[in-house]
């Protein structure tokens, strides 16, 4: 209850203020669309139900969400679902490479001096790089190799999601202290059994946290993977062609899909952190 | 002959690095990356010169660097629209705005539970999203950009922050109480400079989201300048040499304010356990 009541309490007041806003947001498009001699509170009416309206009301983003996810078949593109789908797949492939390459990338660094010292830096100064700036000339270069649709999006999701893995991993790897790798050693284990039963398990505390912080960045890789190229399909290309076509509630509804599809992002990771920990005996 | 070629570097090169990383000291330390980014670039222009890869599929590093050095002007012009209108007044803004709002929700437990796991949700979001709106909102200039780049930044510098002010411990503030310390004595003398390691976090991380979120805000529309809008409409033409100008001074660009940020936090917090 202490923790629910003040997140309600805070939700509640955003919602207030969207709601109080929405009246001098839209106040102008609605008086220039108003008939002559229309009372004030006609207008005020008619900022809360316009067709492209500056800053759309709740219940309007609201009904848009549930007539485009509810009002079409799964498969239409006309469905919100559907560009969803489109959209999360492309993070999940891109997700999965980010994992593969990233602890990959941190067994290489933790098990061989040259690649910690001459990698480690570049993939720290990975971090500083804008590296969606390169998604569009990814998109189009592999455009002209015949690669197009869900791998391009998916290289650039697994880019900008690699690192936080890696980082992770590879603190992981090097968590055990001295005296648990002397105690493998005194039992003769060899660096792959080290590797297996003391290195691997303990490096699992700091992947999920990595993994948490990954899997929003996929989502956004693959979003703005779909920007540049006008892609007719996904969460982003709708964000485009609403923008391109004033369809602000279009706008809203995706940005709200993209939100529930981070959470579920999130929560996935929460989950199989969860399943790690009780086959684990509670600890990670 | 260019694969015989590649096979000597890479295995010259790779016996240097290796020989450079048994070495401990600064320099070495230093010399390792150098040389593994300069056998990549070597690498680089002997593979696409000497298979003949099209320009349009990958130019060499020195067709880059000419592209570099033909279209200073231009790629002056592309920075000062993006990086000293956009990402800096937005970066500013959305950290100052993000470290008041902590200090605004630190009188109150209340708004603090119900607003700090808000703000790490909303952080986990693709905000970048909103760029549109923005756009919509603001116009097609640098002002729609500045408005994004403070949305990205806020967010993680309200969490941060807020985080850095609870971090004092008990025996601390209770060291302030007996000195008869009121809050903002405590605030300014214990907690603030407690939670510079938290603020140069949320800075750091800030410098990258604020380049990202105005380089993809000029995707969704702007006037004919911009690092964004040269990339994406550039990438289009198959100029690849100038998109690959432009990247490459985008990421001097975040590397040099992160490297920036990273010294002025070692200036600052050199009381951390992990600067001495």
């Amino acid at each position: 209850m202490t923790r629910v009541l003040p997140l309600a309490c805070v939700l509640a007041c955003v919602l207030l203020i969207w709601m109080a806003a929405v009246v001098p947001m839209n106040w102008d498009q609605a008086q220039a669309l108003a008939d002559d001699g229309a009372q004030w509170q006609d207008v005020a009416w008619a900022t809360l139900s316009l067709d492209r309206p500056l800053l759309p009301a709740p219940h309007q983003v609201a009904g848009e969400l549930i007539g485009s996810i509810a009002g079409w078949p799964v498969t239409s593109p006309r469905s919100l679902v559907f560009h969803a789908v489109v959209t999360f797949a492309a993070a999940v492939v891109g997700f999965v490479l980010a994992l593969a390459l990233g602890v990959a990338l941190a067994v290489g660094i933790v098990h061989v001096r040259t690649l910690d010292r001459a990698l480690m830096p570049w993939v720290i100064a990975s971090q500083a790089v804008p590296v969606l700036a390169i998604a569009p000339m990814v998109v189009v270069v592999l455009g002209n190799l015949g690669l197009t649709g869900l791998l391009p999006k998916a290289l650039i999701a697994g880019w900008l999601s690699f690192f936080p893995i890696t980082t992770g991993m590879v603190k992981g790897l090097r968590s055990p202290d001295p005296m648990q790798r002397d105690l493998m050693r005194t039992y003769s284990a060899t660096p792959r059994q080290e590797f297996a039963k003391l290195r691997w398990p303990a490096s699992m505390p700091f992947l999920f946290p990595g993994l948490k912080v990954a899997a929003p960045l996929a989502l956004v890789g693959a979003i703005v993977a779909e920007l540049p190229t006008g892609a007719q399909a996904g969460l982003g290309a709708r964000l485009l062609a609403g923008s391109y076509y004033g369809q602000t509630l279009q706008i809203w509804a995706a940005l709200f899909m993209a939100a529930v599809l981070a959470v579920l992002a999130v929560a996935a990771v929460d989950l199989a952190q969860a399943v790690m920990l009780s086959r684990r005996g509670g600890r990670l | 002959m260019t694969v015989l070629l590649l096979a000597a570097s890479l295995a010259v090169g790779g016996s240097v690095l290796a020989w450079l990383a048994r070495f401990d000291g600064p320099v070495f330390r230093a010399a390792t990356p150098v040389a593994f980014g300069l056998l990549v670039l070597w690498l680089w222009q002997v593979a696409c010169t000497g298979f003949g890869v099209p320009r349009v599929l990958l130019p060499a590093p020195l067709e880059i660097g000419r592209a570099i050095a033909t279209h200073l002007p231009l790629l002056a012009a592309d920075f000062q629209q993006t990086f000293l209108r956009a990402v800096m007044p937005g970066w500013i803004v959305g950290n100052l705005a993000g470290l008041l709002a902590a200090i605004a929700l630190d009188g109150s437990a209340f708004l603090r539970r119900g607003v700090l796991p808000l703000g790490s949700l909303v952080s986990a979001m693709p905000i970048v999203g909103i760029a549109p709106i923005m756009v919509m909102w603001f116009g097609f200039d640098w002002q729609s950009k500045a408005a994004v780049v403070v949305v990205m930044t806020f967010f993680p510098m309200l969490v941060n922050a807020g985080a850095g002010l609870a971090s004092a411990g008990a025996m601390e503030r209770d060291l302030m109480r007996s000195y008869a310390a009121g809050y903002w004595q405590t605030l300014a003398k214990l907690r603030l400079p407690g939670a510079l390691p938290f603020l140069f976090n949320a800075l750091k991380l800030n410098s990258t989201l604020a380049l990202i979120g105005a380089i993809v805000a000029e995707f969704f529309g702007t006037p004919i300048v911009g690092m964004g809008f040269r990339i994406s409409t550039e990438a289009a033409r198959l100029n690849l040499d100038v998109v690959w100008a432009e990247i490459s001074m985008a990421a001097a660009a975040g590397t040099l304010s992160f490297a920036l940020l990273a010294l002025l936090e070692r200036a600052v917090t050199f009381w951390h356990p992990s600067f001495r």
